[in-house]
């Protein structure tokens, strides 16, 4: 970073100070700071949602990382989002085992009741909708993830209901986790 | 008499994982107590001598792995644990860990010790957030009850920290130098090989890779040695491994079984065999980058040189079931679209190669294709052969294919021109 | 070395290198992508592929990438085998690629075609749809054109791993990898442009050269020496119709090896600049109207004033054209036209050079060196390529970590992941942050004089028969040890200097620091910058004289002398503004021969239209002693002539060799060129391309007659196509060119070995032959403290300090207005506001920027930027803030690191 001569047009957000907590306690776990950059970015996603171009640059001045290497780092990786995101991200897996057993037409009810494709953000910004690669639930196919909820042997109900409860609230039958 | 599921006797359907008083009340960390009394060189020497081969999907010696790390030298050296887990198929680490996190740190310290290593990461699938949750709460109560930390167990000198790492989703971070590359926060590309990890690791210091599963037996080769652990497998196969099975079976899941049982006893007497109105016609025995094999091959122990002879790999022995009313051309196709996608860029033939046989299986989804595509296909898998590329993810992704265009090259044929007749 | 076999061939090579590197070496064709000679391996590419056998019953083999096999004693390898692979890899690389080589500026010289070729790939079998991208604006060097991108990862290899830039990188991943900023906008490596020629394909390429782009092979090209600063890098510029088009690097491995800076790169507009003398012009007197001058009569008139006139030379003119000049005044009446200082010093530098127990340090022994101090001398901008090259030097470090583990240093990402931050030292003194800071282990912040008192005390703490310092801190005495201990224990330590800092001190002071290194036969290196691209020729051509402008300025103050005659050179930026006026208007007659307008010029009665260095041959003497041929690209339209054509009747052969034989250690320069009466079979060398297009039909517009072919009565390069191309002699060495190899990266054909020497050697000369062992040491002389408030030292910037450079349009979007430099809380106790400008004496009023790590009580000012004469400042000065000031238009804060921002006050 030292050798950066900064001609960004773009200005650095204030890092709250529970983000700067979290990175903090990071960086004991490692003994150089370039490692803390993708655990940063998590934080900072945890608590806005996405990782704006204001926040990929108040981390990379934060840890004194290059932007453009937290770029090079941000944009590799699936789980982090470089554009805005609905408060609510269904990730629907469509790898094989629950290709075989049905998900791509749970994505076709998905896509008619929410009006998105995959990549796409409801009007309400509520929701978006990802495609997951395998997540290593495929004895209980087609698996899904809502924020940090994994829900499985998935139907077009339990889906409904899912979706109906992070809207408003809706219990969720007990089952479906 | 110690058990003969050491790997899961802990683990009880819909009961929470052991918290560290029970865990130790039903005799867990005891291999620490053991290890720390031992020479680190002869507990690498007995893990060697088990016979265990490592469970990430080489199957390679885990005691030989480590006998490569050389002597201290007062730098930093590492154990790095492979909780990546996203090879589709594949969801053994996930109950392993979501259900006794406290046997894979046990496995973690005893490994330590004997690699005399003062730390440890788990790199974990960010995804597994149960896991997540459940490994933080164990760590810390091994850090309070002395298990962590300074003078591990009492031991003087024997200092550990474990720290855990959660990912944000790329299959390619599941290769071990990938994953190093990953956990120092850099675009995870894979390293060349030499010098391999044991030797210029993570920080370029040295360091072990290995797999959850690799080390949660080692608590038990430790604390029981080395005839029990052998007596564990079926005939002359040593050790327990989880395996499991996925697809229209009619109970899916996994199980702790003895090395050396054939796939059909898997798959019939574990998964309770095929649900009704659905034949088996194929099945990938490791993972989604294994070969296909058929019914025929059923009878074969899942022991990775007969399945090797068999023109597959026994990787993570998961098997995976094709069904005869799902089409193996869509199966291979997503699974072409999974590893064309989780390519990490770094060389051409995968990078290039496997977006360019999706693009055929899509055109032949749609009866779009010719016979030259079948052609292209074929030379595709060998130019994307193991050797040729950087890392191993494209050999692997292209051996659905390979084995795809051996068996159902009569399905491959009528996709040209009339498309997928699957609904 | 070990014998192993290649297709039945048996060949003998070097098994510490890779085998790609080998197997070019002895002259066979395997194409490569990602692989650079001097930037080692990495693997990703997989185009360098071949088989490898096991044993001699193997007749398998198993495929290997060349560049990341070490060669083993008796190994069997076949290219061949492995064609079909290679195809393949083609093949996929190509399924994004746009094809669009018509309109690409790579076309013709693009590694991309060649390796397409040469693997035998014609025929697209994919028929999908091609990923497109967008492309970034990165300023005004570098175009960007991301779809014909093939992913080889040369691009961030080079420009962070080997350039050390920050603002780049591989972005995306999978076959959406991308390569580029993170924000679009100007790269800010001051070495962007060797991206044009390190990616194999049209991706980055030369911004100003596509604005007036043609091909290659339309070019007409000579070996060229850059005239940006001292290094001396070798060139091929090109022309076409008249105008320079590009510069390209040509190799030299002792000098810039495969890369240039940006200012020698995009620095030579004003070759093509409006701003251009094009005729000479003439008048009665200094308040006369001028008028045109005949190329005759503006030479009959120079020689008829010349009589009695005297000559005032210049450092940044060829030693040819100072000579001629200096024959024709009188050699008593010859002037180098810089100050006595600046002249004191460049013959303290060759005094150093000739009598201390020193290596004298080229590029490559940079390179090289395992610690490293820098005494004042900011090289980034005084001499950008040292800069890279100390760059190099600290990884020297990782390199030997990798041998002692029998890790082969060509395997680039392994060594670079063995060392992680460790280096080889090097340290920096300097009075404000650089841009090596960043791998540095130690940087010291001080003015010149302190910098040379520890300097001194380094000297004295490796070698106590060094002059003592008394009164140093305890900080600075374990400054003092550590790198006193650093340098000591290093293989080949070096200590870089210069006149940046005007402190004939600080150059003592390195030069003790080397003299103590001395131990035996092993001596320590040292490098001394000085300002210009003939500075060092300049001082030995004065041959011991001290006759400085300041002695012409009094001698004519005095009335001594009337006239004068002035050679390539802008007194106004040599001396003070009052000094030189007073100069000019004492003149009767003043001639000034340069190929722009200067305020010198201005005020002289005869201008003479002279050449730039793209329209002269002659010799330039780097800050090595360093002697080396430059050659003219192109013939100018008869009115303008290379100055020593203007002041001399004599063939440039014939000057040089009076030169070399009457100046002390010039002999050397005798030598430089294959000579005259070089030919190959009765012919000379062509400039143009066997391929040059339509020489009949270029003027067919003004004439349908084709022209004769111009003359080059200097040298044994012809301005025309006809001729044998330098193949046989690498001193002319025009164009990197071979069978089936059209890009530059052919130049290992020319190489004796991959990214080593040119067959036929091109080091140009080194003139100073030092064998001496007795140590002898300067003493600390005291400086008299500067008085005003605050002690000033100087800023350079790579882009706008060097004269002509700075008339170049690319460069003036890069470069500043004149500003000053000073510490926040001196800021604040002048009550400057951001908006506000500071009051200069002598120099009007200027902007002002913070930079924290600015001691308080100094202040940068920069030298040679428009608006600003360093020359007018004495050393100490007291600053005010200005009334009523408005900043101008050209300022903006160019090349602020950032770890330099003390906060955002002060930005404009
Ligand atoms: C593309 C790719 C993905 C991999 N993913 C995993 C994984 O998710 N988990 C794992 O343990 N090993 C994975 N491996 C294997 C590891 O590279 C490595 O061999 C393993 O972690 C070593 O552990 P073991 O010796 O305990 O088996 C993967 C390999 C490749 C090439
Ligand atoms: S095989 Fe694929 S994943 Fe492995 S290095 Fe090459 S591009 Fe990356
Ligand atoms: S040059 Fe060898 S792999 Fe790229």
């Amino acid at each position: 970073m030292n050798n950066i001569i900064a001609s960004t047009v773009v200005k650095a957000r204030e890092l709250t100070a529970e983000e700067i907590k979290e990175i903090e306690h990071e960086k004991t776990h490692y003994p150089y700071t370039q490692a803390v950059g993708l655990e940063a970015l998590k934080i900072v996603q945890k608590y806005q949602g996405w990782v704006s171009d204001e926040s990929l640059l108040a981390v990379a001045k934060y840890l004194e990382i290059a932007p453009d290497e937290l770029e090079g780092v941000a944009t590799f990786f699936n789980m982090i989002f470089r554009r805005p995101v609905g408060k609510h991200v269904i990730l629907l897996c469509d790898s094989v085992a629950c290709w075989m057993l049905g998900c791509d037409s749970l994505q076709g009810h998905i896509t008619k009741n929410l009006g998105i494709e995959y990549g796409e953000t409801t009007k309400d910004d509520m929701f978006t909708l990802l495609p997951v690669p395998c997540l290593g639930a495929c004895d209980k196919s087609p698996v899904m993830m809502i924020g940090r909820e994994t829900y499985t042997h998935l139907t077009a109900e339990k889906i409904d209901q899912a979706i109906a409860h992070y809207r408003d609230g809706t219990p969720v039958d007990q089952d479906l986790e | 008499m110690a058990t003969d599921k050491p790997l899961t006797k802990n683990i009880e359907e819909g009961r929470a994982p052991f918290n560290f008083k029970k865990y130790t009340a039903a005799g867990g960390y005891e291999s620490v107590h053991k290890v720390v009394k031992m020479e680190p060189t002869d507990a690498v020497e007995l893990v060697k001598n088990a016979g265990l081969g490592g469970r990430g999907g080489a199957g390679f010696n885990t005691g030989l792995k480590w006998s490569f790390v050389p002597p201290p030298d007062g730098g930093p050296r590492y154990l790095v644990i492979n909780a990546d887990e996203m090879e589709p198929g594949t969801f053994k680490d996930r109950l392993l860990i979501e259900n006794d996190p406290h046997l894979l740190i046990e496995g973690m310290i005893t490994t330590c010790f004997a690699l005399q290593s003062n730390c440890g990461y788990i790199f974990l699938r960010g995804e597994y957030t149960d896991c997540e949750e459940r490994l933080l709460k164990a760590i810390k109560e091994a850090y309070d009850n002395g298990m962590l930390g300074k003078n591990v167990a009492g031991k003087k000198g024997f200092d550990l920290d474990i720290y855990l790492h959660t990912s944000a989703g790329r299959y390619i971070c599941g290769e071990e130098t990938a994953l190093l590359n990953a956990l120092e926060g850099k675009r995870a590309n894979p390293r060349a090989k030499p010098p391999f990890p044991q030797v210029s690791g993570l920080w370029g210091r040295p360091t072990v890779v290995n797999n959850v599963e690799t080390i949660c037996n080692i608590p038990g080769i430790v604390t029981h040695g080395v005839e029990w652990y052998q007596a564990l497998g079926k005939g002359d196969y040593v050790g327990t491994r989880i395996s499991g099975v996925s697809g229209r079976v009619n109970k899916p899941g996994c199980w702790e079984v003895p090395v050396g049982i054939t796939f059909r006893e898997l798959l019939e007497d574990y998964a309770g065999g095929m649900q009704d109105g659905y034949e088996l016609k194929a099945f990938l025995p490791g993972g989604g980058s294994t070969d296909f094999l058929i019914p025929e091959h059923l009878d074969l122990p899942m022991d990775p040189g007969l399945v090797q002879k068999a023109g597959s790999r026994l990787g993570t022995s998961l098997i995976m079931v094709l069904d005869d009313k799902t089409c193996p051309v869509g199966c291979i196709r997503n699974l072409i679209k999974f590893f064309a996608h989780e390519s990490c860029g770094w060389c051409t033939p995968c990078r290039d190669g496997l977006p360019w046989v999706e693009h055929i299986l899509n055109n032949m989804e749609e009866g779009k294709g010719s016979l030259k595509d079948i052609e292209i296909l074929d030379e595709m898998t060998r130019y994307m052969g193991p050797g040729n590329t950087f890392c191993a993810l494209a050999p692997g992704a292209v051996e659905p294919l390979q084995s795809g265009l051996k068996y159902f090259m009569g399905e491959f044929e009528a996709h040209i021109n009339h498309g997928c007749s699957y609904n | 070395m070990v014998k192993i076999t290649v297709d039945g061939k048996v060949l003998e090579v070097d098994e510490n290198n890779n085998l790609l590197e080998e197997v070019l070496s002895q002259g066979e064709d395997l194409p490569y992508f990602c692989w650079h000679p001097s930037m080692g391996s990495v693997g990703s590419c997989r185009q360098c592929a071949v088989i490898e056998y096991a044993n001699d019953e193997d007749e398998r083999g198993r495929l290997n990438m060349a560049c990341m096999t070490s060669p083993r004693e008796g190994g069997r390898y076949s290219i061949e085998k492995a064609g079909q692979f290679r195809a393949q890899a083609i093949e996929s690389i190509m399924i994004n690629h746009p094809h669009d080589c018509p309109v690409c500026e790579e076309g013709g010289e693009c590694h991309l075609q060649d390796m397409t070729v040469m693997s035998g790939h014609t025929y697209r079998r994919y028929e999908g749809k091609k990923k497109t991208h967008t492309n970034q604006y990165l300023g005004p060097f570098i175009n960007h054109e991301m779809n014909r991108c093939i992913t080889c990862y040369r691009c961030v290899r080079y420009y962070n791993d080997y350039a050390g830039g920050t603002d780049f990188g591989p972005q995306a991943s999978h076959d959406n990898t991308y390569f580029g900023r993170w924000q679009e906008g100007p790269l800010e490596s001051e070495f962007s442009g060797n991206l044009a020629e390190v990616c194999p394909t049209g991706v980055f390429t030369d911004k100003p050269f596509g604005k007036q782009y043609v091909r290659k092979w339309d070019l007409q090209t000579a070996p060229s020496i850059c005239t940006g600063c001292s290094v001396g890098c070798n060139t091929n510029p090109g022309e076409r119709y008249g105008t320079l088009r590009r510069v390209v690097n040509r190799f030299n491995d002792e000098v810039n090896g495969y890369f240039l800076c940006d200012r020698g790169r995009f620095g030579t507009g004003y070759v093509n600049s409006d701003e251009r003398i094009t005729v000479s012009m003439t008048r009665a007197s200094s308040d006369a109207d001028p008028h045109l001058a005949s190329p005759d009569e503006a030479m009959s008139q120079l020689h008829v004033m010349a009589v009695d006139a005297i000559g005032i030379g210049s450092p940044r003119a060829s030693m040819e054209a100072n000579f001629a000049l200096r024959d024709l005044v009188g050699k008593d009446n010859f002037y180098a036209g810089v100050s006595a200082n600046d002249l004191a010093m460049g013959q303290q530098i060759l005094d150093i050079y000739r009598n201390r127990p020193v290596n004298v340090a080229s590029i490559k022994v940079i390179e090289g060196s395992d610690a490293v101090i820098v005494l004042g001398e900011d090289v980034t901008n005084t001499a950008a390529r040292i800069a890279l090259a100390l760059r190099q030097s600290v990884k020297n470090l990782g390199k030997k970590m990798a041998r002692d583990m029998k890790l082969p240093d060509w395997h680039d990402a392994a060594v670079r992941q063995l060392t992680m931050d460790r280096k080889s030292p090097l340290f920096i003194l300097s009075p404000h942050a650089t841009r090596l800071d960043d791998v540095a282990a130690n940087v010291h912040i001080s003015s010149a004089e302190e910098s040379a008192r520890i300097g001194f005390a380094i000297a004295n703490a490796i070698d106590s028969s060094a002059p003592a310092v008394k009164g140093l801190s305890k900080e600075e005495k374990s400054l003092v040890d550590t790198m006193a201990d650093a340098l000591k224990n290093a293989q080949q330590p070096l200590v870089v200097c210069g006149t940046g800092s005007f402190s004939p001190a600080l150059i003592d002071a390195a030069a003790n620091i080397a003299t103590a290194l001395q131990d035996g036969d092993k001596k320590a290196n040292l490098a001394m910058v000085v300002p210009e691209a003939n500075s060092l020729g300049l001082a030995l051509l004065m041959n011991g004289s001290d006759q400085s402008l300041d002695q012409a300025m009094s001698l004519v103050a005095d009335g001594d002398a009337k006239s004068a005659v002035v050679l390539e050179n802008d007194l106004y930026r040599r001396a003070p503004a009052d000094a030189v006026d007073s100069f000019v208007n004492a003149l009767d007659n003043l001639a000034v021969l340069d190929s722009t307008q200067t305020r010198t010029g201005e005020a002289a009665n005869l201008v003479i239209a002279a050449g730039t260095f793209a329209e002269s041959s002659g010799t330039f003497i780097n800050y090595e002693a360093r002697a080396q041929h430059f050659y003219s690209v192109f013939k100018p339209k008869d009115s303008i002539r290379a100055s020593v054509k203007w002041l001399s009747d004599q063939k440039l052969s014939e000057i040089t060799a009076a030169c070399a034989s009457s100046i002390t250690d010039c002999g050397g320069m005798a030598n430089l060129t294959p000579g005259e009466d070089f030919n190959v079979a009765g012919m000379k060398v062509p400039r143009q391309q066997h391929r040059y297009s339509g020489r009949t039909a270029m003027r067919a517009d003004i004439n349908v007659h084709e022209p004769k072919q111009e003359q080059d009565e200097d040298g044994i390069l012809s301005y025309s196509m006809e001729g044998v191309p330098a193949t046989r002699d690498a001193t002319v060495f025009n164009t990197a060119w071979s069978g089936g190899w059209n890009s530059n990266q052919s130049v290992f054909k020319f190489q004796s070995h991959t990214g080593g020497a040119l067959k036929q050697a091109s080091h140009g000369q080194c003139l100073i032959e030092n064998n001496s062992k007795t140590k002898t040491w300067n003493e600390i002389e005291k400086d008299n403290a500067p008085e005003g408030d605050f002690a000033v030292f100087p800023l350079y910037h790579l882009f706008g300090s060097e004269e002509l450079t700075a008339r170049t349009p690319a460069i003036q979007e890069k470069a500043t207005s004149a500003y000053i430099a000073l510490n926040g809380d001196d800021a604040q106790k002048l009550g400057l506001q951001a908006s506000d400008g500071v009051a200069l004496e002598h120099n009007g009023s200027v902007p002002f920027i913070i930079r924290s790590s600015i001691k308080p009580g100094t202040v940068g000012v920069p030298v040679g930027l428009e608006g600003v004469n360093f020359r007018n400042l004495p050393d100490g000065i007291a600053l005010e803030k200005a009334s009523s000031w408005t900043a101008p238009e050209k300022w903006h804060a160019a090349n602020i690191i950032a770890s330099d921002r003390a906060s955002s006050e002060g930005e404009a």
